[in-house]
């Protein structure tokens, strides 16, 4: 009886290994401090963000119009570095709780919270953008290779932008463009095609994550009372950009433009797909630049990830949804650190045979970025 | 649907008032002479977000045979629908611009004058014919006062609203139409459209109708989620929702992520002690055009089993508009039993009226 | 079906929890007013470490705008996606069918312990003192 305490054992029971290896198509790298990517601005900048500072088009400076359900605008409780800094600041303990303890192939980043692209003031914009993407290259990438930033952009700053994606064309750090789903107008308008023939020209895919504050409420019908909405709100608005995309005839326009659009689940793009192609085969003559039916477009051109992953009470009918968008467009992502991340391990609740899981964990994102 | 039941009840088509001064012999005196003084009664208040002649909005053969607007003569939608469909009931929405404009008082005037117009017009003219009472929405008290004059006629078997409007409607500001609706045990129906307050979308205006009318389902899902977390069927226990011309195909998928979220969240709402799904299968029903069906006879099936429930879906034709051609209103594929629960038993059990006036007319 | 013994009780006060190990398993015991109850330490929907995470109360209302905290003291947060686990039963609060596992607690005098058959394979065990016992 003289055996001590010790709590070496994973928590979790052992698993097999077929999770490992995977591409994380979404990893949110966070600021040490509020101040941190001040470092990367030019003086100019430096001092307006320390004076006017950052002016977005919703209601709070700082924060975000719903508060989310724990600490540190919705992170995962357990995800807290212990020398300091917000969950996802920290490349070692991201590496002990998602790249290593995982094997993770590669992790695409998707920092949110710089506040380039929703910045009014598209000059300031333009710099945190440019200021963001050198953070993530420099902070991230270059200590940790299996990690890939998102370019930012100020949407609003078409020069700007197009210059930004030019300068980062090439460099093997960086995986696509990121643009906020919330923007002024549809992403389809013809305001915002130069910048997608941009991405396309140099080669980058563009990344729809969730977010943005596009100055409109979250649905056509006002603003929501609860974050309980508000989460699920993101879902109608990939509706929106996958439709202002198609039936604006983007893809028509930038043929070789990809999207992946990241955060909203999927369950919802298969009776898109049917409800878009019912009612255009009735509305044709208004948008006679479209030459194929909707749901080609979109299974030509649009990817999905898979998190928060819908869990439906008979859980083999996600297998159906699977089958119906296609098993070649669902990419995993695990969104970590925030509360309602995935985990590889437990995320798919019913069986999925090994050599679907294997595309959707791994090679759909390799073929996607063109990574290895 | 090879040829149609008789019987069937139809719980979504749609009059449309002909012209804005049809209605002004049915305002009173004082809103009579003041929209003659503006000159309202010769503008169209036809409202943009469901534009009358758009392909959608007409089918070919459902054209009114003198240029007239779709669905504006009785004549029209006798032969067309309550003949040749051989229907018992159907529910008729009449979507008028006047039930969305600024002033409260106005609107009111002009809801009122649909009332009686559409009393004495049409529910006068066949007893087949059942509607929805148009309401100034924004204006929960004045509608709720609407609703208490014109419940008394039982021919009027729900609450007309829109899909879009300034909040969602689950927002508090709305309960005093629900209060009145459950008290009358007239369900809500929410139909496809919008004020425009808002864009249709959380990315702004679109380009095309088509996005528009697509938008919609969104909407409606925006709306679903609303009810359900604010907590308006805890309070209105007996209050029945209609969503009409909404779309089907989308709802198990939206509930999948409704309840997800639920789980996490519900210590915000801790009112909400059912997942929505659930609350969703107890509250609210779907009329079935357009259905959005996949293209596959197997994914048909697949989703009914999806959607969990034989008693959510409601037999329309939504006439005068556009989404199927000839007789077949019941998308291909549907089992029989569940489109005899669409066609009689679900209307019956959503409107306690139909079943009402049925047990009075045998009296 | 075995016992063991996995803390002192006067190590776990009312209103905290101890995360201690038995058969290869991590198992957080917590003190309610003094009574004591034990869960895996695995939260049944994702796998997370679910004794980690706050203890807390819960949440009620009979109606919209009316706002009650009951149970206080009595529920678990899981750290990830927020699920709200009864200590004492291991019901979710958040999944009708979900069940983080229960594991039956017993406080035994080492007078006690001393002559019975146990393993306690983790804590050192006295005469005088007051033990949590773990069995399953």
């Amino acid at each position: 009886m003289n055996i001590h305490l010790a709590n070496a054992k994973s928590p979790v029971e052992t698993e097999g290994k077929a999770h490992l290896g995977f591409v994380d198509c979404d990893i949110h790298p966070m600021f040490k401090s509020p101040t941190e990517l001040q470092e990367f601005l030019p003086k100019r900048w430096r001092e307006h963000a320390a004076t006017v500072g950052r002016r977005s088009r919703g209601p709070f400076a700082a924060t975000s119009s719903y508060p989310r359900i724990s600490p540190g605008n919705g992170m995962r409780g357990n995800a807290w570095p212990s020398n300091g800094g917000p969950p996802g600041s920290d490349l070692e303990l991201m590496r002990s709780q998602l790249l290593d303890l995982f094997e993770v192939r590669h992790g695409i980043m998707l920092p949110l919270g710089g506040g380039a692209s929703d910045e009014r003031n598209v000059d300031f914009g333009a710099a945190l953008a440019t200021a963001m993407n050198d953070w993530q290259a420099t902070v991230w990438s270059d200590r940790e290779s299996r990690l890939l930033g998102s370019v930012q952009i100020s949407l609003e700053n078409q020069n700007a932008a197009i210059g930004e994606i030019e300068k980062r064309a090439g460099d093997r750090r960086f995986a696509q463009v990121m643009i906020p789903p919330r923007s002024i107008e549809p992403l389809g308008r013809r305001r915002y095609l130069p910048i997608l023939e941009a991405c396309a020209a140099n080669g980058f895919p563009i990344a729809l994550h969730l977010g943005g504050v596009g100055g409109h409420p979250p649905t056509g019908t006002g603003w929501p009372s609860y974050y309980h909405e508000e989460h699920p709100s993101y879902v109608q608005t990939n509706e929106a950009l996958t439709t202002s995309l198609v039936i604006e005839g983007v893809f028509e326009r930038v043929p070789k433009l990809k999207a992946v659009l990241v955060e909203g689940g999927f369950a919802w793009l298969p009776a898109l797909k049917w409800r878009l192609d019912k009612h255009f085969t009735r509305m044709r003559d208004e948008v006679p630049h479209l030459r194929r039916l909707p749901s080609e477009y979109i299974h030509d051109h649009i990817w999905v990830t898979t998190q928060p992953i819908e869990e439906p009470k008979r859980r083999e009918d996600l297998l159906d949804i699977l089958e119906w968008i296609g098993w070649d467009r669902v990419m995993f992502s695990t969104d970590y650190p925030h509360w309602d991340q995935d985990d590889p391990r437990y995320a798919f609740r019913t069986h999925i045979p090994d050599a679907q899981k294997r595309m959707i964990m791994r090679d759909n994102a390799l073929a996607f970025y063109g990574l290895d | 649907m090879p040829a149609p039941l008789p019987g069937a009840i139809d719980c979504d088509l749609h009059i449309a008032v002909p012209q804005t001064r049809t209605l002004v012999p049915f305002l009173d005196e004082y809103w009579a002479d003041h929209v003659r003084i503006r000159g309202v009664e010769s503008q169209s208040y036809q409202m943009s977000s469901l534009p009358p002649r758009a392909p959608l909005s007409v089918r070919p053969d459902w054209q009114a045979s003198d240029g007239a607007l779709p669905g504006s003569h009785f004549g029209d939608l006798k032969s067309k629908v309550l003949d040749q469909f051989k229907l018992k009931f159907a529910v008729c929405n009449c979507i008028h611009g006047t039930q969305i404009m600024l002033s409260e008082d106005m609107s009111l005037a002009f809801c009122k004058a649909t009332n009686d117009w559409l009393a004495k017009e049409w529910l006068d003219r066949d007893p087949r014919l059942r509607a929805s009472i148009v309401v100034p929405a924004e204006s929960p008290e004045l509608a709720a006062e609407e609703i208490e004059r014109v419940a008394i006629d039982r021919r009027f078997v729900q609450i007309l609203m829109l899909a879009m409007g300034e909040r969602p409607l689950g927002r508090r500001s709305y309960w005093p139409i629900y209060r009145a609706a459950e008290f009358h045990k007239l369900p809500i129906g929410i139909h496809a459209g919008s004020n425009y307050r808002h864009p249709p979308s959380s990315i702004g205006w679109p380009s095309y109708y088509l996005e528009d009318y697509v938008a919609q389902a969104q909407a409606f899902a925006a709306q679903l989620l609303s009810l359900v977390t604010e907590g308006v069927f805890v309070k209105f226990p007996e209050l029945k929702i209609v969503m009409m011309e909404s779309g089907v195909t989308w709802l198990p998928g939206t509930i999948w992520r409704a309840d997800k979220t639920w789980r996490a969240v519900r210590f915000e709402v801790p009112w909400l002690h059912q997942a929505p799904g659930e609350v969703i299968r107890d509250h609210v029903r779907f009329t079935i055009q357009p259905f959005d069906a996949p293209s596959r006879r197997e994914q048909l099936e697949r989703l009914l089993e999806q959607l969990g429930s034989e008693d959510i879906l409601l037999f329309s034709t939504d006439y005068p508009h556009w989404h199927f051609d000839g007789d077949d209103a019941v998308p291909d594929g549907l089992p029989d039993a569940l489109v005899r629960k669409m066609l009689f038993d679900n209307p019956l059990m959503t409107y306690p009226r139909l079943s009402h006036t049925a047990r009075d007319s045998l009296e | 079906m075995a016992k063991y013994v996995v803390a002192l009780a006067s190590q776990i006060p009312p209103g905290q929890c101890k995360i201690v190990s038995a058969a290869g398993r991590e198992i957080g015991v917590y003190n309610i007013d003094n009574a004591f109850y034990a869960l895996v330490n695995r939260c049944p929907h994702e796998g997370a470490a679910v004794c980690r995470g706050d203890i807390v109360g819960r949440p009620d209302s009979d109606m919209p705008g009316t706002y009650r905290l009951i149970q206080r003291g009595e529920m678990v947060r899981c750290p990830w996606h927020g699920w709200l686990f009864e200590i004492k039963t291991g019901q979710s609060w958040c999944d009708s069918a979900t069940r983080a596992r229960s594991i039956p607690v017993v406080v035994e005098t080492g007078e006690a312990l001393t002559r019975g058959l146990f393993q306690a394979e983790t804590v050192p065990v006295t005469v005088e003192d007051r033990y949590i016992v773990l069995e399953f």
